[in-house]
């Protein structure tokens, strides 16, 4: 059951945090979001430890928590910055070092900017028309308008969300799931139904667990979302065609609306694996299904290719909603004016990359991920998608009653320790929820391989010397 | 809850499953139906609707629909200030530090934040509640701003936009059920974010009148009626200010300002100052003064001890950068508890859109004196106000040339919100029609001349009075056209309905 974040501490700490470890010379912690990282409680014993000037063998903390690309060192992709810099300032098409492509792409976006500035309010209707294509292409079946937005997931659970005791709309959450989904939830006044992925099994889904969640949710909820990510956050596993199918036929019999958050779709590193959306299984299922079932399709920015999670962009396909609702959803919509031009921009250009033969496509290249091997005294459920790595721990048993004499969870001593020792900060399982009694622990793997391997050398060092502190 | 039957059950080969659909207009969020945004309704659909058909060659007796209904200056032709574009290019694609493009203070200024940037990249997540060295540059603008008076950057939280900051406070007030449940004191006339996210959140809309017959100010003697009836039916929390006004561009007076914080502090109000329009002052005699200044200014009595958010952005002003949802919110005397919650309210969107901030940097940290683009900053920032500022004075001198529409002066923001008087026939043909009369003459409007204005009925007006609101931000040379074409529309629908 995944646990609410503990809050007590965290704002009060959190600037004082900051502060004390940007003054630490040598010390450099790089900028990252002020959320519910499992990282905070393990942070706060840094922050103690290193206000007392303990010397500590590193000199950088590697923070491998977010799943953002460019901190982690990734380089932001030249044809996304050029053409925001010139839409930004058009002066800029004069410069004889900025490709043809890019000073077309950025023409045509400010032509269709009323006044030919990115300044102006949202809804760019050639991005919207950009994003349809892109869905008919991946997808060959017929697009329906797609609606983008900085928090699209956000905006349609509170088209649907409502309703208190057994009236509370509940929402079928996977777990492990990341945090910040059922913080959202609890913010809307959702209820959380959890369905375990099954570990053993590569973190698949198993539809009699959502059928068993489904089943005891409805004596103390209303359940009608089902929520799923694929690429998994933050396990990686990747759907097969079948599992999919699997859900959507759950999902027609249970009249559940289907969210679909499938925003790492473009980091599949398997050899063989293939995503396939959820749209195009359903319309792939014939019209009993493609004519009836209510799917979200969540996509962004933020991840994949670009990793541009800094400009807050997505986009949320609405299929088959009911005529009823349309003029309301519309409503609701112009009413969020929330996306950043610039991220329409950025999302514009996802949909539509440059193409073999154009100047900047060999330059617009995809990120590599790279694996991870699992050390002794973990186990590792290899995904085949998206940007995180989730090994579960199998800690000793003398490792347990330790942290239950200190009065903390086994995992999140570990974690602390990590960063103590080693200067290493990831997210603890505890956060994403997990099965009583396994513990995990996430690593962002997109990142460059340097870092990456220097992640995985501090982690291995310190996982060895743990494993013999408490054999 | 809704229960429909299931009447087959699905086979493999044969029966269809009748499926009721899970989201429906009974089963949606009631809230969110409730909401309503004027600014972006009925009267704008039709305006795009209209620019389709033009588009597709259709005859109509104008060749352009004018979109006067938003406060979308870049989208009306006002020109960006060149050094804040500078700053954001190369904040965007940094390699543009190495060339001679651009000017030294912009690079400084981009080096700087870029630094505080994971990864040196706009792109990467920032904390939630903002880049720590915009917060710092915000707070001491406002320091600067307001004569001295410490501000602490940890009070400053960064958002997408104002709007973004004023919901995320508003989900902090309201709770409670029944008589219990949060009351909200709004103007009317009101900027409608406010009633649509009252209406989203299930508050209650506690409504004050500003005194048309007197230029809109704002009674304390109103505030105090409204909250006395208001406690009988709910419990009144919170007070909004909009200062500048919109859509009626009233300045508050220092005296004012200081009754309402004397007003909220008696009653023990929560306030939320809307000050978006800080820059946009153009009437002799009037003056921006900041709520939180004239609280400081008030004593320990009332700045130790009256809760205030003050609110701003880059959006409006002389930058007019709405589409980069900059922004953020100033928390006075809030409680540390409450402080806390609102960090982690924050934190579930990660963060507000990075250029966002950027450019909220650079419009708080400007070019100084002796800086190399100070004199192109300077000029460009003041033209800008300078133009408004006789815009609105146009506007309100040509509008009440005409019999049947007075305009109050716009003193600040970029709207005028004039009166008109509508033939009783007119009023009974649009209450048949099932509209408000100031949106029958809307309509009328945009059908005819192309003109796309917002309806009083929109923002809140007292009952029997009707307005409309359009903005002052089309060029002047359209301007002129378009405060003609409005009179003469005015003129010719008064005589068709009389």
């Amino acid at each position: 059951m995944a646990t609410a974040c503990c809050w007590d501490c965290r704002g009060l700490l959190l600037s004082s945090y900051r502060a004390v470890l940007r003054s630490k010379e040598g010390c450099s912690l790089s900028n990252h979001p002020v959320v519910d990282a499992a990282g905070v409680e393990v942070v706060i014993l840094f922050l103690f430890s290193h206000t007392q000037g303990v010397k500590k063998p590193y000199k950088e903390v590697i923070d491998i928590c977010w799943g953002d690309a460019h901190s982690g060192g990734t380089k932001p992709l030249t044809f996304v910055r050029q053409v925001i810099a010139v839409c930004i300032y058009p002066e800029l098409l004069q410069e004889t070092t900025i490709a043809p492509d890019v000073k077309e792409r950025a023409r045509r976006l400010l032509r269709e900017c009323p006044g030919g500035s990115v300044g102006k309010y949202c809804g760019i209707p050639f991005v919207q028309d950009g994003v349809c294509e892109f869905i008919s292409k991946r997808d060959g079946g017929v697009p329906i308008s797609p609606l983008h937005t900085g928090s699209p997931v956000q905006f349609v659970l509170k088209l649907l969300v409502h309703g208190k005791g057994l009236a509370q709309t509940g929402v079928l959450t996977p777990i492990p799931c990341y945090p910040t989904f059922v913080m959202g939830l609890t913010e809307l006044g959702a209820a959380m139904v959890p369905y375990y992925l099954c570990e053993d099994d590569g973190w698949c889904l198993h539809v009699e667990e959502l059928r068993r969640a489904l089943a005891t949710s409805r004596s103390h909820c209303n359940p009608r979302i089902l929520y799923v990510i694929n690429p998994g956050n933050p396990t990686g596993h990747v759907q097969s065609r079948e599992s999919i199918e699997e859900v959507i036929r759950f999902a027609a019999e249970e009249e559940l609306f289907i969210f679909a958050d499938e925003v790492y779709q473009d980091m599949m590193y398997a050899e063989g694996s293939q995503f396939v959306s959820y749209k195009k299984v359903l319309f792939e299922m014939g019209p009993q299904y493609s004519n009836t079932v209510e799917l979200a399709s969540f996509h962004s920015v933020s991840k994949g290719i670009m990793g541009e999670c800094g400009l807050r962009c997505g986009y949320v396909e609405l299929v088959n909603l009911d005529p009823s609702v349309k003029q309301s959803v519309t409503s609701a919509f112009n009413t969020e004016r929330n996306t950043a031009v610039i991220g329409q921009i950025a999302l514009n250009i996802m949909v539509d990359p440059p193409k073999p033969g154009d100047p900047s496509y060999p330059t617009f290249s995809q990120v590599s991920l790279h694996t991870v091997e699992a050390l002794p005294g973990t186990s590792f459920q290899a995904g085949s998608g998206g940007i995180y790595a989730y090994l579960r721990l199998d800690l000793p048993q003398k490792a347990l009653l330790q942290a239950k004499e200190e009065g903390t969870d086994p995992d999140l001593m570990y974690c602390s320790r990590l960063l103590e020792e080693e200067g290493v900060c990831l997210v603890v399982g505890k956060e994403h929820g997990q099965q009583e009694g396994t513990y995990h622990i996430r690593i962002c793997i997109g990142t460059t391989s340097t870092r990456l391997k220097e992640v995985l050398r501090r982690l291995k060092s310190f996982h060895l010397r743990f494993l013999n502190e408490f054999s | 809850q809704q229960c429909q039957p299931a009447l087959w059950k699905m086979t493999e080969n044969c029966f269809m499953h009748h499926r009721t659909k899970v989201l429906t207009i009974d089963t949606m969020n009631p809230n969110v139906k409730k909401v309503e945004y004027a600014v972006r309704g009925p009267i704008v659909q039709r305006a795009v609707q209209i620019e389709k058909e033009l588009k597709a060659g259709a005859k109509k007796p104008f060749s352009e629909v004018i979109r006067a209904n938003i406060g979308d200056a870049h989208a009306m032709g006002q020109r960006p200030i060149t050094f804040f574009r500078q700053v954001l290019a190369l904040c965007s694609y940094p390699e543009l530090l190495e060339g001679n493009e651009f000017p030294e203070d912009a690079k400084e200024r981009a080096r700087r934040i870029l630094q505080a940037c994971g990864g040196g990249s706009i792109g990467a997540y920032s904390a939630s509640q903002g880049i720590e060295c915009v917060r710092q540059d915000v707070a001491r603008y406002i320091q600067e701003r307001d004569g001295g008076i410490p501000c602490n950057p940890d009070n400053i939280y960064l958002s997408t936009g104002a709007s973004d900051a004023i919901v995320t406070i508003l989900k902090l007030l309201v709770c409670g059920e029944g008589r219990n449940r949060t009351g909200v004191m709004i103007p009317i006339p009101q900027y409608p974010l406010y009633s649509a996210a009252l209406a989203d959140l299930g508050a209650v809309q506690i409504e004050y009148y500003l005194d048309e017959e007197n230029c809109w100010s704002l009674d304390v003697s109103e505030l105090r009626r409204a909250l006395v009836a208001a406690q009988q039916h709910c419990s009144p929390r919170a007070l909004c200010i909009i200062n500048p006004g919109n859509p009626t561009g009233q300045v508050q007076s220092r005296q004012c300002i200081e009754d309402v914080i004397r007003f909220a502090a008696e009653e023990h109000l929560f306030l939320m100052a809307d000050e978006v329009y800080q820059d946009n002052v153009y009437a002799e005699g009037c003056e921006f003064h900041s709520f939180k200044k004239v609280l400081f200014e008030m004593g320990p009595e009332y700045s130790d001890t009256v809760e205030l958010v003050s609110f701003h952005s880059t959006s409006k002003c002389y930058m007019g950068e709405c589409g980069f949802r900059g922004g953020y919110m100033e928390v006075i005397n809030m409680d540390p508890d409450v402080k806390v919650q609102l960090t982690k309210l924050v934190s579930v969107r990660l963060c507000p859109p990075v250029p966002g901030q950027a450019l909220l940097d650079v419009v708080v940290n400007p070019p100084r004196p002796g800086e190399p683009s100070f004199n192109t900053y300077i000029k460009e920032r003041t033209s800008t106000l300078q133009v408004l500022a006789e815009k609105a004075w146009l506007t309100e001198e040509v509008f009440n040339t005409v019999p049947g529409i007075t305009c109050n002066p716009v003193q600040g923001a970029m709207y005028s919100f004039p009166r008109i008087s509508l033939p009783e026939r007119a009023i009974q043909q649009a209450k048949e029609k099932g509209q408000a009369p100031d949106m029958f003459y809307c309509m009328k409007l945009l059908e005819e001349t192309g003109i796309c204005l917002v309806p009083g009925s929109g923002f809140g007006q007292r009952e029997g009075t009707y307005h409309f609101r359009m903005t002052i931000l089309p060029p002047t040379d359209k301007l002129k056209i378009v405060l003609e074409k409005v009179k003469q529309f005015h003129q010719s629908f008064t005589q068709q309905y009389s």
